[in-house]
């Protein structure tokens, strides 16, 4: 009989070569995994434990008239209904949300969104809860709702947040950057000018496990312990704490294994905050998980960006300034989680990978009566909006220019010797080698092969594309001087113990949410320390147990913790360098470190290892002076600048000219993100974000009717892509590492979402080229491709 | 966790106990068979019987069997079985080109024939398919069992001729000689319901023309067969020329709506576009089974 434990244990290296330190290794945290042993906040049980669920608004936009609650509170498994009174009445109505704007937790004065939190019941068993929501008697006033955002600013356009003081509009903020006089100069002089609306409509993370939380308050001790599926648990601590007046030494968040985040699970939502208050009220944990709908529908969305683009160039295709000007829709609350002294984010990169004169960007945001969010679905803080931007905007221009859309990139990149670039915008590129990932790329694909099919398919009346993309991500943030979430700033602790046997446990400030943080840290210490992975244990997700720092969104796990963990690990190894010269009575200027071992310098035969100097560390020798035992250290890291990983991206499609649906053959993606800790998990990372990107390119839409219901409430609505759609990744690579990064590290989680719309874009304009389409806008649906191959494209919102 | 309203749930263990319990509950009782059309919409409270009547243990009603002119289905065949038997790509290639294009694995493994058509869905594919075979239902209710032809077993979206006292239990399809058939659906996603769909079955004389014909269409707004179409093919020699008159009349004859799928106008061309390859590709293969 072969049991699981029996088999082999890693194809992807023999264990003869199993890297210590970094390598192809399998995750550690899969076999849990896959054998169903995940622990998620749905599985928590506790004793005693009630069920909670929200009572939401079927509408977009009315005046809240009366709730009772009387039938509902009358069901005999129910045990409380909290409403918006009551919420006033505890200070709790009203939380701040990520953008220094406040959310509604329950619904006291005005719905304004359809999917809102109205009542939170909470009852002995989630069946009892829900059917209980049916027993609440609302009356609603309506109002006529704001759902184009173009129409946000109109003159009779309804207020929306009447609830702020002075407001009179639905305008929350007008944000620029750049030099706009040096711009205009540029496009005034400029032999060719084009233009183009480029919308990113609305879409959703949508992660496998949807968000919920288990709250445990003890009223004797006044501890508030926390189960939530949340991206940042330390944020969320302070955060508690300030919102809900529990000192924070009384709470602890605990965040398991989480189902996929997206930055869907950044935030503070209601939900979180009911679950809370209902423990609180009723002296038992409570339970809230929420379902699909209201996840699609209420949790944060991402994009939803109308950009107007210009490209000036010269007759020759040298890329000369890039404008643009954005109608940024941030639905009912303005609670996208960004970390930067501007409203949008990173957006500001719009100016991709390439040497540019001057650029301007501004961007408006307004209220609409939809879901409140906007930085979500691994977008880097709307790095993948700027990307998508830019990258449409360079095929425009070289469809206007009749040249080769690679060849046009390669001439207008920033060159290796350029680095550290300073851009237009503010950014400090800290280092890249495009033109490398570009060839390799085209290689990869067989580009020049790939352009003669696509002529002679032409020929027959065939439908093919080729779509190129290159991008420069921004990851990584801190510094912290630069880089906050309200006000706390993105630093990240770790803290390493080498046990006497020569064991590690490394603890993190960061969460996983799938990104194989359990492998990939206790690889770096390995590399550090000569410790093999399976001898180091990873601890996350509990605020009680691991040092205090930001978490886990815009690809910042590796570039801030990862640099956090190589430098704990440098301070134990320092620290095993003074006892290892103890016991082998030297100096320690006079030991060598190679991976796992102090030696003497010209006798490789002394040394002690490791697990020599942990067990030393503990044990009963005399330790040189300032070493008062333990081989133990803590760090926090403040990052000097951001990453900035960058690929090139090659998407090959295909489409029937008689249905107009897109068939994406083959993708080709070059990623570069600078040293290279586990490369199957990298490729993981990749896969997963190109995945996405189809799903954005082809068919994710989260579009709401003139009344503003959300039409995309469900699976069987909001489409997500399949096997089926994708095809198989070739993903290759080059390294680049970060020269300020304590490894060159420059982090992949986003890479493959910000790269991957604009070149599946990019091939079905390509292919499309015959018919005179040069500009669509994404989800190209079959519906969608069709009419633009009318030669009547409409924006999706 | 999407949870439905309360409701009661019985195990019939024949078809009689099934019409018993159907008799007994009224009809606020619905039959579940596979569940993936019903249970989706019960955990939306857009649908909330009372009782539900799992059909799943009558094997009885899992079969296909060629008797005869006539290959019978039974009700609760999975439309796994139906993709999967040689016999059913031999004699209605139509029925494998939808089954291949409905849902996916999981779904097929588990949806039965029975309750694609019984659900009714106005984007259902087997519903097009049995039109477009001129199929029978044999349903039995408390006073026995009666045959329903396709054309009066829709009564337009989520109705059929199926009465709350009764069960569907078999599908009958007639074998015709020198016949081909074929299915073609565009989706937005595998496993989307249809933006439209079109099917067409085809029977030749001995001269090579078109002995009878039928051309229906999948979420375009229809009941049945599209005659003014089939019209066009009657009599005649198939040849592209026809294919295009069909699918320009079946177009004109459609009635879609616009949403999420598409608008009209695309819609309209795909009844066109659909209706033109289904017929070319039936018509070659009712030719391969006469040279055959």
């Amino acid at each position: 009989m072969t049991v699981i434990h029996d088999r082999p244990g890693n194809p992807a290296a023999g264990d003869a070569d199993r890297p210590i330190g970094y390598g192809r290794i399998q995750r550690k945290e899969d076999p849990r995994f896959v054998r169903g042993q995940g622990h998620y906040i749905d599985d928590m049980v506790l004793p005693g434990m009630l069920h909670g669920a929200i009572l939401r608004a079927p509408v977009a936009h009315a005046r809240l008239v009366s709730i009772d609650t009387t039938n509902a509170l009358a069901h005999p498994k129910v045990l409380a209904v909290i409403t918006g009174k009551d919420l006033l009445a505890l200070k709790l109505a009203w939380a701040p949300t990520l953008s220094a704007d406040v959310q509604a937790v329950l619904v006291t004065d005005k719905v304004r969104f359809q999917g809102q939190e109205v009542a939170f019941v909470v009852a002995e068993d989630r069946y009892a809860a829900r059917d209980a929501l049916e027993l609440i008697d609302v009356e609603y006033d309506l109002l006529p709702p704001v759902i184009d955002a173009r129409k946000a600013l109109d003159p009779d356009a309804p207020l929306i947040r009447d609830d702020l003081e002075g407001r009179t509009d639905n305008r929350i903020f007008d944000w620029e950057i750049g030099d706009e006089a040096e711009t205009e100069a540029i496009f005034a002089a400029a032999d060719v000018v084009v233009a183009q609306e480029v919308v990113y409509p609305r879409v959703h993370p949508a992660p496998m496990e949807t968000c919920g939380a288990v709250a445990d308050f003890d009223a004797v001790s006044g501890k508030l312990t926390l189960y939530e599926t949340t991206q940042a648990p330390h944020a969320h601590r302070t955060l508690f704490a300030i919102v809900a007046g529990i000192p924070e030494h009384k709470i602890r968040i605990v965040s398991p294994d989480i189902g996929g985040g997206f930055g869907n699970k950044v935030g503070i939502y209601p939900g979180y905050i009911l679950a809370v208050v209902g423990s609180i009220v009723t002296g038992k944990p409570v339970k809230w998980v929420e379902d699909r709908s209201e996840n699609l529908m209420s949790t944060s969305f991402a994009r939803d960006y109308i950009m107007q683009g210009e490209i000036a160039a010269t007759k020759d295709g040298k890329i000369l300034a890039l404008r643009t000007s954005v109608l940024a829709d941030h639905g009912a609350f303005n609670a996208t989680a960004q970390p930067t002294k501007n409203p949008a984010g990173f957006f500001s990169i719009f100016t991709g990978s390439y040497d540019l004169k001057a650029a301007f960007c501004k961007v408006r945001g307004v209220y609409t009566n939809k879901a409140p969010g906007g930085v979500a679905y691994a977008c880097s803080f709307r790095v993948t909006e700027a990307v998508y931007l830019v990258e449409r905007m360079v095929d425009i221009l070289a469809r206007k220019l009749d040249m080769d859309p690679a060849e046009l990139r390669l001439k207008n990149f920033i060159k290796p010797e350029q680095f550290p670039y300073a851009n237009k915008t503010g950014w400090v590129y800290d280092s890249g080698s495009y033109e490398e990932a570009m060839r390799l790329s085209m290689k990869m694909a067989g580009y020049e092969e790939l352009r003669r099919e696509q002529a002679e398919k032409r020929e027959r009346g065939e439908l093919m594309g080729i779509g190129v993309a290159f991008f420069t991500e921004v990851v990584g943030a801190g510094p912290r001087k630069h880089f906050d979430i309200v006000g706390l700033g993105m630093a990240d602790g770790a803290e390493l113990r080498v046990h006497p046997t020569g064991k590690a446990v490394v603890r993190l400030s960061v969460q996983s949410q799938g990104q194989g943080h359990e492998t990939t840290f206790a690889q770096i210490v390995a590399e550090e320390l000569g410790i093999p992975p399976e001898n180091i244990d990873v601890v996350h997700g509990d605020t009680d147990q691991t040092p205090f720092g930001l978490g886990t969104y815009g690809s910042r796990s590796t570039p801030v913790s990862g640099g956090a963990v190589a430098l704990v690990a440098r301070k134990v190894r320092e620290k095993a360098k003074l006892i290892a010269a103890a016991m082998l009575e030297t100096r320690p200027e006079d030991l060598e470190w190679e991976k796992g071992r102090w030696f003497v310098k010209g006798d490789p035969g002394a040394g002690k290892t490791i697990e020599e100097i942990a067990m030393a560390a503990h044990g009963t020798m005399t330790l040189p002076e300032g070493i008062d035992g333990n081989l133990d250290a803590e760090v926090t890291y403040d990052p000097p600048n951001l990453t900035f990983p960058f690929g090139a991206y090659i998407c090959v499609v295909d489409i029937d000219p008689g249905t107009g649906h897109v068939k994406v053959r083959r993708f080709i993606a070059v990623d570069d993100c600078g040293t290279r800790i586990n490369p199957m998990i990298i490729e993981g990372q990749v896969h997963g974000g190109l995945t996405d990107g189809v799903g954005m390119a082809l068919m994710e839409i989260i579009e709401f009717d003139e009344a503003g219901n959300c039409l995309g409430g469900s699976f069987m609505d909001y489409l997500i892509p399949t096997a089926m759609e994708v095809p198989d990744w070739e993903t290759g690579f080059t390294v680049t590492p970060s020269p300020h990064h304590p490894i060159g590290a420059k982090g992949i989680g986003e890479s493959a979402t910000v790269g991957s719309p604009p070149a599946i874009v990019n091939a079905i304009v390509d292919a499309l080229a015959p018919y005179g389409v040069v500009h669509m806008d994404m989800p190209c649906t079959p519906a969608r491709v069709w009419e633009a191959m009318q030669g009547r494209p409409r924006p999706p919102i | 966790m999407q949870i439905p309203a309360p409701f009661d749930y019985e195990r019939a263990s024949s078809v009689n106990d099934a019409l018993e319990l159907l008799a007994r509950h009224g009809p606020e009782s619905r039959v579940v068979a596979g569940g993936h059309s019903l249970l989706p919409m019960m955990k939306l409270r857009l649908a909330r019987p009372e009782w539900l009547i799992d059909i799943n243990d009558l094997f009885e009603l899992d079969f296909i069997l060629l008797e005869g002119d006539h290959l019978r289905v039974g009700a609760l065949t999975r439309h796994t079985a139906l993709l999967e038997s040689a016999e059913v790509a031999r004699l209605f290639p139509i029925i494998s080109d939808a089954e291949a294009v409905i849902a996916d694995p999981v779904v097929r493994n588990r949806g039965t024939i029975g309750g694609s058509l019984c659900q009714a869905d106005p984007a259902e594919d087997l519903s097009t398919v049995c039109d477009v075979l001129r199929a029978v239902a044999v349903v039995r209710g408390p006073g026995g069992e009666r045959l329903v032809d396709m054309k009066d077993f829709h009564r337009g979206p989520y109705e059929t001729a199926v009465a709350p006292d009764e069960l569907l239990c078999e599908v009958r399809f007639a074998v015709r000689p020198n016949s081909g058939s074929a299915y073609e659906k565009v989706e937005r996603r595998v496993g989307d319901w249809a933006v439209a769909a079109a099917g067409a079955a085809i029977s030749l004389a001995d001269d090579g023309s078109v002995d009878a014909a039928a051309i229906g269409l999948t979420a375009l707004g229809l009941d049945g067969t599209v005659a003014e179409a089939e019209g066009v093919l009657l009599g005649q020699q198939p040849r592209e020329e026809l294919f295009v008159e069909a699918g320009r009349v079946a177009a004109s004859a459609c009635d879609p709506i616009a949403d999420q799928r598409g608008g009209i106008d695309y819609k309209r061309h795909l009844a066109d576009e659909l209706t033109r390859r289904v017929l070319r590709l039936a018509c070659a293969r009712a030719a391969g089974t006469q040279e055959g």
